[in-house]
């Protein structure tokens, strides 16, 4: 039950309907319907929460305000503060973040026999990985193929994406799935092995491989514990603040601070892999955010200080269904697979206003026109939401699928009195992925000799929006294969030599020209959230 | 102010807004979190905690983010606990009953108290899921341990010293790459992709994706949707 009364008798409304809105099967917008509604609804088209940077490669590219200004933020060290001929870590390859990407990237590394070692400024495991609930893709039953896949994720993206980073995700895919299971990952199987698998926003065949909806963290606690069982030395706590290069202008390592006593240490290393995951905790145009508390962005800040180009760094995703209501779990996640097995989309009426597998931007801009323009929205003190029908799973389904496939969904809103069974829930967009990032090839190189990027830092293989179980995809095709190429390179490069942090002092002098003056201090490394007393 | 609460982080007393769950306490009590914070959502055990309520005797595990502030709450976060992880190689072990008693022999020392079951942050069946192990029977642990976030407080409130996240933990492993049956239409998909049967038609999209941008659009609009 609501503890608002008012929204116990507006959730009847919808009960109410249950039944015809469960046979109805609401048609998909056209392409120019969706353009349009795309264009006057979402977020990324609102020009003036955005700032054209006026410093280093991406001059000239507008990106979200807040980002900006960590771009062109003040570095946290300068060069005199460390001594880089003094490392106090020597690796080949340096994996900059503890998440699917990096600990993936890691196993490769290793796997290879490379010397590998992970940072992380908070624990292996603190990413949004853990909290992917929906699923993972991969075209892997007879009626699908990767090529298939490819359309399904290109189009989704609007056409954007770079087509050899959609080949390696899709045609990786499978082998992707496999690599996992044979580490002891738990996917839900039919008893004679056969994937459980469901649609997704934008999927044209049913490709989502899922852990019930603990999908990513299944997969990233068997991931860290493989690392673990590697040895693969993991520093936690410890953030990297910049990139070192090497008298060629390569990458050579970083230094690291301690985010508790504060310590300046040097990395050094021959190749370095940035995969320090998204930016919700930025919380662009005031959204809540689903994203973990270290999703700051830094990864491209660390990559575009020392020359590594931006693509697509504008778009971002808002997840369509983010929580609406109560307060204490408000922005939180709402997997989509509360929509793939079957909940409808409904509004203060109680009416169906769009077909629930829209891709997301598409989704999310529906369910903003639904609370604006058309003035549908079901109004709380947090503001306005709509009605996803979570019942509608069970009177399609069958009593105890919900406990069965969406777990982790009844807990979250069963410790407010929501039992979600039998109560509709209220959700509204939220801050969820960033589509851009660091402009890779596929090989996970960025522009900058030596450093690579893995995982949502990276950009370029979803377009401009990126469909639901794609990303704990990537993270794992592209994770690995960061590792496996960084390692290759670190066997055929030198000891570095001549480190240096000169970039730190260039890019503060191009701020100065451009008439820049920043105290914000970037990375940001953790969000703010600590009350200041009066 | 609306209705305010007493709580007690680490013994001090703070005057909180009823409401909050006890990690915005904290940051409303002016704390900047580093340690006992993590995803925020309830997947990553970072912030186990244990609380008591002023008077009474039982002591609760819950995560900090996903626990409401009460009247008179004592408040102690855990963001670090020891567990003891045994390190194999996954390829070299076989899931027979002898593994569990090799790497994790403590939990045949289980006395039965049932502690860890009442501490558990996702009131999962804990001292269950251990019996299952100790049998062996690690398809049943792996299920009944599924939504486990490895926060570590069963283990804090364990006589015998069992690491149960870490037990569960090898379970899983053990179900998802030798137990649970084995996937033909993923192996078979995987030597296709190997055997290169899809490369000429991704080739095909790919070039499409660069020349023939309309061409493309058209195939994605008027694709066929599975029901």
């Amino acid at each position: 039950m609501y503890k608002v009364e008012k929204l116990n008798e507006l959730a009847k409304v919808v009960a109410a309907k249950r039944a015809d809105n469960a046979a109805l099967e609401p048609r998909r917008m056209t392409a120019d319907e969706k353009d349009t509604l795309l264009a006057s609804f979402h977020p990324d088209y609102k020009q003036d929460e955005f700032t054209v940077l006026t410093a280093g490669v991406n001059k000239g590219d507008k990106v979200p305000t807040q980002l900006a200004a960590l771009l062109q933020g003040k570095s946290r060290i300068s060069a005199s503060d460390v001594d880089l001929s003094k490392p106090d870590y020597v690796t080949d390859v340096l994996i900059i973040g503890g998440g699917g990407a990096g600990a993936s990237a890691a196993i490769e590394a290793d796997e290879a026999g490379a010397k590998a070692m992970i940072v992380t400024k908070l624990r292996i495991g603190d990413a949004n990985t853990m909290m992917a609930e929906g699923g993972i893709q991969a075209a892997d039953k007879p009626n699908d193929s990767p090529a298939i896949h490819y359309l399904d994720a290109f189009g989704g993206g609007h056409f954007a994406a770079k087509p050899e980073l959609v080949k390696k995700l899709v045609t990786k895919a499978p082998e992707a799935i496999q690599w996992l299971n044979k580490l002891g990952v738990e996917f839900d199987k039919e008893a004679d092995g056969t994937m459980v698998t469901t649609h997704g926003g934008g999927t044209s065949r049913k490709r989502m491989h899922a852990a019930k909806d603990y999908s990513g963290a299944e997969i990233m606690r068997t991931l860290r514990d493989e690392v673990l069982n590697r040895g693969i030395p993991v520093v936690d706590f410890t953030a990297a603040v910049e990139i070192i290069l090497d008298k060629n202008g390569k990458a050579a390592g970083a230094v690291l601070m301690n985010m508790e006593t504060k310590e300046l240490l040097v990395a050094k290393a021959k190749t370095v892999i940035i995969a320090t995951g998204g930016a919700g905790r930025l919380h662009y145009q005031g959204f809540p955010t689903s994203n973990h508390y270290g999703a700051t962005a830094d990864g491209l800040i660390l990559g575009y200080r020392v020359g590594a180009k931006l693509l697509y760094a504008d778009t971002l995703q808002y997840h369509p269904t983010g929580t609406g209501y109560p307060e204490q779990i408000f922005g939180a996640l709402v997997t989509e697979k509360v929509r793939s097995l079957g909940a409808k989309l409904v509004n203060i009426d109680g009416d169906v206003f769009m077909h629930p597998l829209e891709t997301r931007d598409v989704t999310a801009a529906s369910i903003i026109r639904e609370c604006t323009e058309r003035g549908k929205g079901v109004e709380t003190d947090l503001g306005k939401a709509v009605w996803l029908d979570t019942p509608m799973i069970e009177y399609k389904n069958g009593e105890g699928t919900i406990e069965k496939r969406i777990p982790a969904m009844m807990r979250m809103f069963g410790k407010y009195g929501i039992d979600i069974r039998k109560e509709p829930i209220l959700v509204y967009p939220t801050l969820h992925y960033q589509n851009g990032g660091l402009d890779i090839s596929d090989d996970c190189a960025t522009g900058v000799e030596n450093l690579y990027a893995a995982g949502e830092v990276a950009g370029g293989i979803h377009g401009r929006n990126r469909l639901m179980g794609n990303s704990l995809l990537d993270v794992i095709v592209f994770g690995r294969n960061a590792g496996i190429y960084a390692a290759a390179k670190a066997k055929e490069t030198a000891e570095p030599e001549g480190l240096t942090l000169e970039h730190i002092e260039r890019f503060n002098k191009e701020l100065a020209a451009a008439g820049i003056s920043s105290e914000t201090a970037s990375p940001m490394l953790l969000p703010h959230y600590a009350r200041k007393s009066k | 102010m609306d209705n305010m609460i007493n709580v007690y982080l680490f013994g001090k007393k703070y005057q909180v807004p009823a409401g909050l769950t006890i990690m915005t306490a904290m940051e409303y009590a002016g704390y900047e979190l580093v340690r006992g914070c993590g995803c925020r959502n309830g997947f990553c055990g970072a912030c186990a905690t244990i609380y008591r309520i002023k008077g009474e005797s039982q002591l609760h595990g819950c995560l900090a983010c996903q626990t409401e502030v009460q009247e008179n709450m004592y408040v102690a976060t855990l963001p670090f606990f020891p567990l003891e992880k045994k390190i194999y190689n996954i390829e070299d072990i076989k899931p027979d009953q002898q593994v569990m008693m090799q790497l994790y022999p403590e939990i045949y020392a289980c006395v039965g108290c049932n502690a860890c079951t009442k501490a558990c942050t996702q009131e999962l069946n804990v001292m269950q899921y251990i019996a299952y192990a100790q049998r062996g029977e690690y398809d049943k642990c792996a299920e009944e341990s599924f939504d486990c976030v490895m926060c570590g407080v069963c283990s804090s409130r364990c006589p015998a010293g069992i690491s149960h996240p870490q037990v569960a933990m090898l379970a899983r492993r053990l179900n998802g790459k030798y137990i649970a049956p084995e996937c033909g239409h993923l192996n078979d998909r995987v030597n296709e992709v190997n055997e290169g049967i899809f490369d000429e038609k991704i080739k095909e999209l790919m070039t499409k994706s660069v020349d023939d941008i309309e061409e493309i659009k058209a195939m994605y609009n008027s694709r066929e949707i599975e029901k």
